[in-house]
């Protein structure tokens, strides 16, 4: 099962490391991972998505609070939740087949970030399934490079 | 037995010193930070990197400062000095080398929750990053075997650091703490001004427990046909062995103490069990597979406790007692948990606690496993059997030696037939099973404790792994006992191969071993050998006669295997007692 939590941490050098560190040698799994800046100085927010049982959850929560620069551990994906992530995505297009990839990137509310002389660069934010079916749809055309930012999230405003 | 004959001088001289602010070097900090944090002895190793540390500690003499001859020394010992002291250990070394040659000591103390700080020096801050000359990366390198680390690159930041570090590593689950200090940050010099509070927001370690877990508990002994106690090392690190005492005098439920809980309850008495586990009694892994409410307190359920999992305790109603929550539920799962100190735990519970009633014909029963299997070997007239000689050590020190042991057989036997009757007098490497452990946690232990007998139980084949520290025994005249059962082979290796790899005995052999009398004297340590029972106890007894450091040898058998036994994949019901 997916799990989506939030860490809040000290922003100190080091600490992307040491949660990511834990991770791998407690064999957990991690499908992506985003930090930044939190809304309060000093500290950053890692979003993590991972897969498990809830026994992993809780030895991961658990594992993640040892650490003397963990603050706070959310399991976003408990509650109901707003998760996006963004995908620039660069498609061959020579100019014939640009209006064609033109209305598949209006449907998905995405943009064309960058036009190359045989190429598009679209822009895609989302849930990670938007943006799955977003690749799945621009493959015809070849995609040349394809970079994802991996889910950043946090709960609903009206959740608990 | 002070290190270069430096003389301490009083708390009071020393402290009012330092409670002035002062403009001092990061080096000149550091010493005085650890004063302050109440090091009164600190083994190390100099090098490049804390030349300035190493400067500022010429002629200084507010703590000692042990030389030793290999890091690795100076971190075991620090180890034993903080198991035997439940002090903060403290060991220095220089970058490169010096630190990575502290990894394996790290790690051991990590396994077992010792509390240290490690003082690592390190290049230049701009060199750091360059490949420079003994650098390594040794808060990355570490990361996964500390409690918490530092990298301190501003001056400034040093004596909160140290501060941090000595509060992290002595409270909640204890646990080493590396600071690693660059060459210049220790040259670069601040206001120095003692700290005195912590402000760490993500490190709150829950001391107090939930009330209501506990008042579950309570109500799961009344109920309780068949329950046992497991107690751990926790017991030992919180100081609570006579809340322990009277927990178990209150309930009358028997108590099986886990390796590193030896001495944590006295072994004397008739409700104790012995240890479980792989070498455990046959009267504990019974009582543990029978039981019906088990009460682990302060265990971490290791694989050597539990053995197969699926399958331990079946019939158990589970609490566990611990500082830790991540411990609760990893290994096995946990009916009642019950996170908080040992210590404050016993109490809440002690104030409620009333003997188990229902569990008459479960004493019985316990008490019949216990006289029909006691830990036995068949003892030889003409041979030196290893049990016999832990026997005879612990007659002649009365159950009242702080014993530290090295990893194998011999640390089986000595856990087995050492009977220990109070907490810190029992060092050894529970997790980690470092060889080499053995005889550097004795000097440090001894140091801790300098009026008591250190005895130190080794194999040939760990006493060869830091054996190099027989140096500082003998210029510091630090006079542990160190005793030596040699078996010519590496013997839990060769048990192993005989059981469960048919006689395929590959490269145990530790033929080319020194004259262990020889090697001692070579170092100015009393050396003696004896390889029959009646030299056996005449020159162990005059070792211990000995005002300085001493080695015994113990010449035994080879082919001595150490029993019960539970074979990796079965549940420790399953046991090879000796005779099948």
């Amino acid at each position: 099962m997916k799990h989506t939590i939030a860490v809040l941490v000290n922003n100190q050098p080091g600490v992307l490391q040491r949660v990511s560190g834990l991770f791998g040698r407690r064999g957990f799994n991690i499908e992506s991972i985003t930090v930044g800046t939190s809304e309060e100085a000093g500290l950053s927010r890692m979003v993590i998505v991972t897969t498990g049982d809830e026994k992993m959850l809780e030895q991961v929560t658990k594992q993640l609070y040892k650490l003397i620069d963990v603050i706070k551990v959310v399991d976003l994906s408990a509650n109901p939740m707003v998760a996006r992530e963004l995908a620039l995505i660069k498609v061959g297009a020579e100019p014939s087949m640009r209006p064609e990839i033109l209305g598949v990137v209006e449907t998905f509310r995405a943009s064309i970030v960058d036009i190359g002389t045989g190429s598009l660069t679209v822009q895609v934010v989302g849930d990670s399934e938007k943006i799955d079916a977003m690749v799945e749809l621009l493959k015809p055309y070849g995609i040349r490079e394809l970079t994802r930012t991996g889910v950043t999230a946090m709960t609903r405003g009206n959740a608990r | 037995m002070s290190a270069q004959g430096a003389t301490l001088r009083s708390k009071e001289e020393i402290m009012e010193k330092l409670r002035k602010p002062e403009v001092v070097t990061g080096s000149e900090m550091l010493l005085r930070s650890l004063v302050l944090e109440g090091a009164d002895c600190v083994f190390g190793y100099p090098g490049g990197a804390v030349l300035f540390i190493y400067d500022a500690m010429h002629g200084f003499s507010d703590f000692n400062h042990l030389l030793t001859r290999h890091e690795q020394g100076a971190i075991h010992a620090a180890d034993g000095y903080a198991r035997a002291s439940g002090k903060v250990g403290v060991c220095i070394a220089t970058s490169g080398p010096g630190a990575t040659n502290l990894v394996t000591g790290i790690a051991t103390a990590y396994m077992d929750s010792v509390p240290l700080v490690v003082i690592t020096g390190n290049v230049a801050t701009n060199f750091i990053g360059t490949d420079a000359f003994q650098e390594a990366d040794i808060t990355g390198i570490t990361m996964p075997i500390t409690k918490h680390s530092y990298l301190v690159r501003n001056v400034e930041d040093l004596p909160r650091t140290i501060h941090e570090a000595f509060h992290i590593a002595n409270t909640g689950r204890k646990g080493p703490v590396l600071i690693d200090i660059p060459k210049d940050v220790s040259a670069q010099k601040a206001l120095f001004q003692p700290v005195n509070e912590v402000n760490l927001r993500g490190y709150n370690p829950t001391v107090q427990p939930n009330r209501h877990q506990v008042d579950k508990m309570i109500k799961a002994i009344a109920e309780a046909e068949r329950p046992v106690i497991l107690a751990g090392g926790g017991v030992v690190y919180s100081g609570g062995h006579e809340e322990l005492l009277e927990f178990v005098t209150k309930t009358e439920i028997p108590i099986t103490t886990t390796l590193l809980g030896l001495g944590a309850y006295p072994s004397g008495r008739d409700l104790w069990l012995g240890m479980p586990g792989m070498h455990g009694t046959y009267t504990s892994n019974k009582a543990i597979q029978n039981a019906d409410l088990l009460i682990n307190i302060g265990a971490r359920f290791d694989d050597r406790v539990t053995m197969k999992l699926d399958g331990f305790a079946p019939q158990a109603k589970v609490v566990h007692i611990d500082i830790d929550p991540a411990e609760i539920g990893k290994n096995v799962p946990t009916e009642i948990p019950i996170v908080g100190d040992i210590k404050t735990v016993l109490q809440i519970a002690n104030k409620q606690a009333v003997r188990a009633d229902k569990a008459d014909a479960w004493r019985t029963r316990v008490q019949e496993w216990k006289s029909q299997y006691p830990l036995r070997y068949k003892d030889s007239d003409t041979e030196l059997k290893p049990q016999w000689v832990i026997e005879m050590i612990h007659d002649t020190t009365g159950g009242d030696a702080i014993v530290t042991t090295d990893v194998g057989q011999h640390q089986m036997w000595a856990a087995q037939y050492y009977k220990f009757n109070k907490p810190r007098s029992w060092v050894t490497s529970g997790g980690l099973g470092t060889m080499g452990f053995g005889f550097p946690s004795a000097i440090g232990a001894q140091l801790a404790c300098p009026e008591r007998t250190v005895v130190s139980i080794n194999g040939d084949g760990g006493m060869q792994m830091c054996a190099q520290e027989l140096a500082i025994c003998a210029i510091n005249n630090i006079p542990v006992k160190i005793a030596i059962i040699n078996n010519q082979v590496l013997g839990m290796v060769r048990q192993w191969q005989e059981i469960i790899y048919d006689n395929r005995y590959s490269h145990i052999d530790l033929a080319g071993s020194p004259d262990f009398v020889k090697l001692a004297e070579a170092y100015g340590v009393k050396g003696y050998r004896a390889v029959g029972k009646e030299d056996a106890r005449k020159v162990w007894e005059e070792a211990l006669q000995h005002p300085g450091p001493a080695v015994v040898e113990f010449v035994v058998h080879k082919g001595e295997n150490v029993y019960p036994m539970v074979t990796q994949g079965n549940t420790i019901d399953t046991m090879l007692m000796g005779d099948e």
